[in-house]
């Protein structure tokens, strides 16, 4: 009992809400409103006075303004629609909100949107708004005016506009068109709906609440008996647009796709049945829950209402047919989106385009004694559960024994079907029968497609219309037709009863093929932000230095490295190298001594290339040097160690290290490098990381050789060899320079360089502090003296 | 005569890496490691309720594939991505052989490009084998069939290798911002591990942030913010959006990101 009231509670909330508002934030201007109260007469005689709740509100930055009336749902009051009228206000529109009779604070009897009642009550709202000086007018007593509102207030509109022309548009949401035909639909009584809208006005004390006593006499013999009567019907009938004349003003029909109240097919009618524009939207919202897409229908209707009542320019009007659906995955937050499918004309519910052949033959079917157990569709307030109906995976309940299949082979394409779908089916005797359409998965997994469930009535041979809905069905997919016995939410017979039910025809499928939905525009950052980029990027890289002219000087041409005035700060201020000159001639064997921190690798790197000098400049063979200068290719190098891949071996390493050059294989002269190297093939064979300190090293001054550059400058060459390795290697340098090439030898081993150079420049702390042959600087005496003797007169 | 550093020599010495067939060995390994754990596990959809595409991952080659590239897309494509392009010049470093290529001489600049050239094929490569090998181990054990949607429907097989690849461009596309900052770091910094680990990093906290719902619109700023986009392609309908939007920031930081690589490179002091 308790699942049951919580889910009626959830009901009528919708009812009572179901056209929805958006809350506003507060630094918007404010809305001046004023409650009054408007004094009505109304009845069959126009002899019944009442009073009505109302609440005006004035326009925003405008004199005088079309008007808009909100009416609520049912079970709600003028209160429901404040946040809409506010908003409404602010778009510079004057905005009647009343509670209708019986309902808030407004006197009276609940008579259903009767033309003896409610509708003349807001005849005389129209009457008051006319009086209004906010107010603009079409004519005398004529005010500009449009209606909107849900449910009972879609009703209110549409029986307005259709007993009152002065009405100019209307939005009528998620309402009826015959109202016997939604509580009563071919006369099987929708009682779980019907209690849930009768008794929810009950204030405790009576059962009939506040409704106009003849109307809740009507409703406890129909729900007493489960048999819908002539006069109920009648009754209703009053009540509906159906048997009011058509409404010539423009008409924005809104439709719930989750409605079991007030199916699509109610707004399908009051769209045919209209003589002015009519535009339909199916939304993924209705009585029974489910996404309300608040903002997209307060859009529509705001646009609605420029157009027809305010005749504002460059309004885009909502298309003719307008069908939100299940979206997309947002890949960002996992949420399905909603997407809005048009198309410019609104094709009706029965659009077939072919028919599916159906498997199933005859079937025994059983009716429950009493129509219990009851088959479950549709549940008040139960859409909710899935946001998104169509998303399928429906809670949903047959009883077995208690209803007919019938199925279509898989499909070889997708399908969507959108409008009623429709079969022949024939019975042995008078049929009460639920049609409910089935997705039916490869798998064989069967979902509803909708929740919804159609009854119908059938004697011998009769058509079955199934619930509108707009829905894909997968390739591969089977569509299912049941018919069930019961279903939870109607009355059916309560004798036990067997039919043998069989469908005559296949199942034709209507569908709406114009209907598109336009792909998403992404927003326009996405394409400035990389043209941004590129721009960024050109400007980030633009050349620091233009080529100089003097890049190649002539009279130097020969000289093979001549360095002047070279000065290098690092980052932290240390000053590596200072002012330092010194030229190197062809076939000499310079050495280059100073003890660690002289600045000796530093001046190297910049040789290379690697380091960009602040000061001075370094010149080989008459070209400038700078990172990458193409004269580095006359340098063979070896600074502070060997650099190789560890994963390759020797052999490899120096030959992708020639291939990296660039240069022709044929000048490696790779054979003269490795004689120098003194490795055996097994080695050379071997990935470097197995090598000792003094393998790397000697095949590291090996790379520095390869192509025999003219010159070749080596740090601290005889690291790791031994004795008899160094002595080698002197010889290698002496005849390397005998050649007419040059070679600079940097250590910080005075014997090194007294023994394998004929001169030597000397640094210390950055500065060159003594050039010269080396005979002349030592000039007898040991160079360790000498070279004591020179850097520590400096200290 | 070709110029310096032709991409083949460039490519030939990366590859014997064990670095590179490390990575390529796990990478083909993975979706082996997979089906048995889909097989040990037996069948059985998730208890919460929700569908998802390990709960169809077994229906088919096609189907597996995507769900192989699903729990990689998130972490380890990254890495994988970040380890080719954030090594290859801070490795260099770290060996000293960057000296010796600069003054062989290989223009600066020049260097750079053809690194990066050979990183970023490494990297595709390794984004295309994950995917492939699934495709194959998947189609071997649970057959060739139609891909099964998550959301309910299915997906023709035969139009299928045109969404699968559609996905893997957009994984390639998305992880260029991954690239581009691992290659950034991997110029400014002579350690690898500190290149990998701070583009894998960048990821996590964007990653993070992301999840700070506070942040609203913000969060579409965020690197990461798009990695799943390729789920779209896996609708009925193609909804290019997303897709669009996470190319668009990939391209648009990997453009800002390699081009402050260039800048920094071009006017370092190499020092080691």
């Amino acid at each position: 009992m308790r699942g049951r009231w919580v889910a009626g509670a959830a009901a009528v909330g919708v009812l009572a809400a179901g056209g929805g508002f958006v809350l506003l934030s507060d630094d918007e201007p404010p809305v001046r409103r004023e409650a009054v109260r408007v004094e009505v007469v109304d009845g069959p005689k126009d002899d019944q006075k009442v009073a009505l709740d109302a609440t005006f509100y004035k326009p925003v930055g405008v004199e005088k303004a079309p008007a808009v009336m909100l009416a609520h749902g049912f079970g709600g009051s003028k209160e429901s629609q404040a946040g809409a009228a506010v908003k409404l206000a602010r778009q510079g529109y004057a905005v009647l909100t009343w509670s209708a009779r019986g309902f808030g604070r407004s006197e009276g009897e609940i008579a259903l949107n009767s033309p003896d009642y409610e509708v003349k009550d807001t005849r005389q709202l129209i009457d008051w708004l006319a009086e209004r000086p906010e107010v603009r007018l079409d004519g005398t007593g004529d005010p500009r005016v449009g209606m909107a509102g849900p449910s009972y207030g879609g009703a209110i509109s549409l029986l307005t506009a259709a007993y009152d022309g002065r009405v100019d548009a209307i939005v009528p949401s998620i309402t009826w068109h015959d109202l016997s035909q939604s509580l009563m639909p071919q006369g099987v009584f929708k009682k779980l709906w019907a209690g849930l809208f009768f008794t929810g006005e009950s204030d405790g004390s009576t059962a009939c609440g506040r409704f106009l006593p003849a109307v809740c006499e009507m409703y406890q013999e129909v729900a007493r008996t489960g048999r819908p009567t002539d006069e109920a019907r009648d009754l209703l009938r009053e009540s509906s647009p159906a048997i009011a004349p058509p409404v010539r003003a423009p008409m924005l029909l809104i439709q719930g796709q989750s409605d079991s109240l007030f199916p699509l097919d109610q707004a399908d009618h009051n769209a045919r049945a209209a003589k002015g524009p009519v535009s339909v939207v199916w939304y993924q919202g209705g009585h029974d829950g489910g996404e309300q897409e608040t903002e997209r229908l307060a859009g529509l209707t705001s646009d609605w209402f420029d157009h027809y009542l305010n005749n504002e320019k460059g309004i885009t009007l909502p298309p003719a047919f307008t069908v939100t659906r299940a979206g997309g995955v947002d890949s960002r937050n996992g949420r399905q989106s909603v997407v809005a499918a048009t198309a410019d004309a609104y094709p009706g519910l029965e659009n077939a385009t072919r028919e599916l052949p159906l498997e199933g033959g005859q079937q025994a079917v059983q009716n429950p004694a009493g129509g219990v157990p009851a088959s479950i569709s549709a549940l008040p307030g139960l859409g909710a559960l899935s946001s998104l109906g169509s998303l399928g995976g429906a809670f949903s309940l047959d009883m077995s024994g208690q209803n007919a299949s019938f199925t279509t082979e898989p499909l070889d394409t997708a399908l969507r079907v959108t409008g009623s779908p429709a079969l022949r089916v024939k019975t042995d005797r008078e049929a009460t029968l639920f049609a409910k359409l089935y997705d039916v998965s490869p798998d064989g997994r069967a979902a509803l497609a909708r929740r919804l469930a159609a009854p119908v009535k059938i004697d011998g041979e009769g058509d079955v219309v199934l619930p509108a809905l707009d829905y894909e069905f997968s390739r591969g997919h089977r569509l299912r037709v049941v018919l069930s016995t019961t279903d939870y939410g109607f009355s059916s017979p309560a004798e036990p009863l067997t039919y043998e039910i069989s469908a005559v025809s296949g199942l034709s499928v209507p569908s709406a093929p114009s209907l598109s939905a336009p792909a998403p525009r992404p927003p326009v950052w996405v394409w400035i932000a990389p043209a941004v980029a590129l721009a960024v990027a050109a400007g980030l890289l633009v050349p620091r230095r233009r080529r100089r002219q003097d890049d190649f000087d002539e009279a130097s041409a020969e000289v093979p490295l001549r360095i002047e005035g070279l000065t290098k700060t690092y980052r932290n201020g240390y000053k590596a190298v200072d002012d330092v000159s010194f030229r190197v001639e062809k076939g000499q064997v310079l050495g280059l001594l100073g003890p660690n921190g002289a600045g000796k690798t530093t001046t190297l790197r910049m040789l290379m290339g690697l380091i960009h000098p602040d000061g001075g400049e370094i010149r080989i063979f008459g070209h400038r040097v700078g990172p990458g200068a193409p004269v580095l290719a006359r340098l063979g190098s070896f600074v502070e160690g060997p650099g190789f891949l560890p994963h390759l071996s020797g052999r490899d390493n120096l030959e992708l290290y020639w291939r990296a050059t660039g240069r022709p294989a044929g000048d490696s002269r790779m054979e003269e490098a490795l004689e120098v190297a003194a490795l055996t093939d097994e080695a050379l064979a071997r990935p470097v990381r197995t090598y000792s300190q003094g393998m790397r090293q000697r095949l590291a001054i090996a790379q520095a050789m390869l192509g025999l550059p003219d010159l070749l400058v080596l740090d601290e060459p005889t690291n790791g060899l031994d004795p008899p390795q160094i002595r080698q290697m002197r010889e290698v340098l002496v005849r390397y320079a005998e050649a007419g090439r040059t070679v600079i030898v940097s250590s910080h081993l005075l014997s090194e360089v007294e023994q394998t150079c004929d001169r030597v420049v000397v640094m210390a702390r950055g500065r060159k502090v003594a050039d010269g042959p080396v005979a002349e600087i030592v000039g007898g005496r040991g160079l360790e003296d000498v070279f004591l003797e020179i850097i520590g007169s400096r200290a | 005569m070709s110029g310096p550093l032709p991409l083949k020599v460039e490519a030939v010495r990366q590859f014997r890496r064990r670095r590179t067939m490390v990575a390529f060995g796990f990478l083909l390994l993975l979706p082996w490691i997979l089906v048995i754990a889909f097989q040990l596990g037996g069948g059985g959809p998730d208890e919460d309720g929700r569908m998802s595409l390990a709960d169809v991952a077994t229906t088919s080659g096609l189907n597996f594939a995507l769900f192989t590239l699903f729990v990689s897309t998130g972490f380890l494509l990254v890495v994988t991505v970040a380890l080719f392009c954030g090594d290859t010049v801070a490795s260099e470093a770290g060996w000293s052989s960057l000296r010796y290529l600069l003054a062989a001489p290989v223009p600066r600049a020049r260097l750079l490009r053809q690194k990066l050239a050979v990183a970023l094929g490494y990297a595709t490569a390794a984004v295309l084998a994950l995917p492939l090998m699934a495709l194959l181990a998947g189609t071997l054990v649970f057959g060739w069939s139609d891909i099964t949607l998550p959301t309910g429907g299915t997906y023709p097989a035969e139009s299928a290798f045109g969404r699968m690849a559609i996905i893997v461009g957009y994984s390639l596309v998305s992880q260029l911002v991954v690239a581009a900052l691992a290659f950034l770091l991997s110029v400014v910094t002579d350690s690898p591990l500190g290149a990998v680990g701070g583009a894998v990093g960048l990821v996590i906290i964007s990653n993070i942030l992301d999840a700070v719902t506070a942040l609203g619109d913000w969060r579409d700023l965020l690197p990461t913010r798009f990695t799943y986009a390729w789920l779209d392609a896996l609708q009925p309908d193609i909804s290019w959006n997303g897709m669009i939007q996470g190319a668009s920031l990939s391209v648009t930081y990997a453009v800002v990101l390699f081009a402050l690589a260039f800048r920094h490179f071009r006017g370092k002091d190499v020092t080691s």
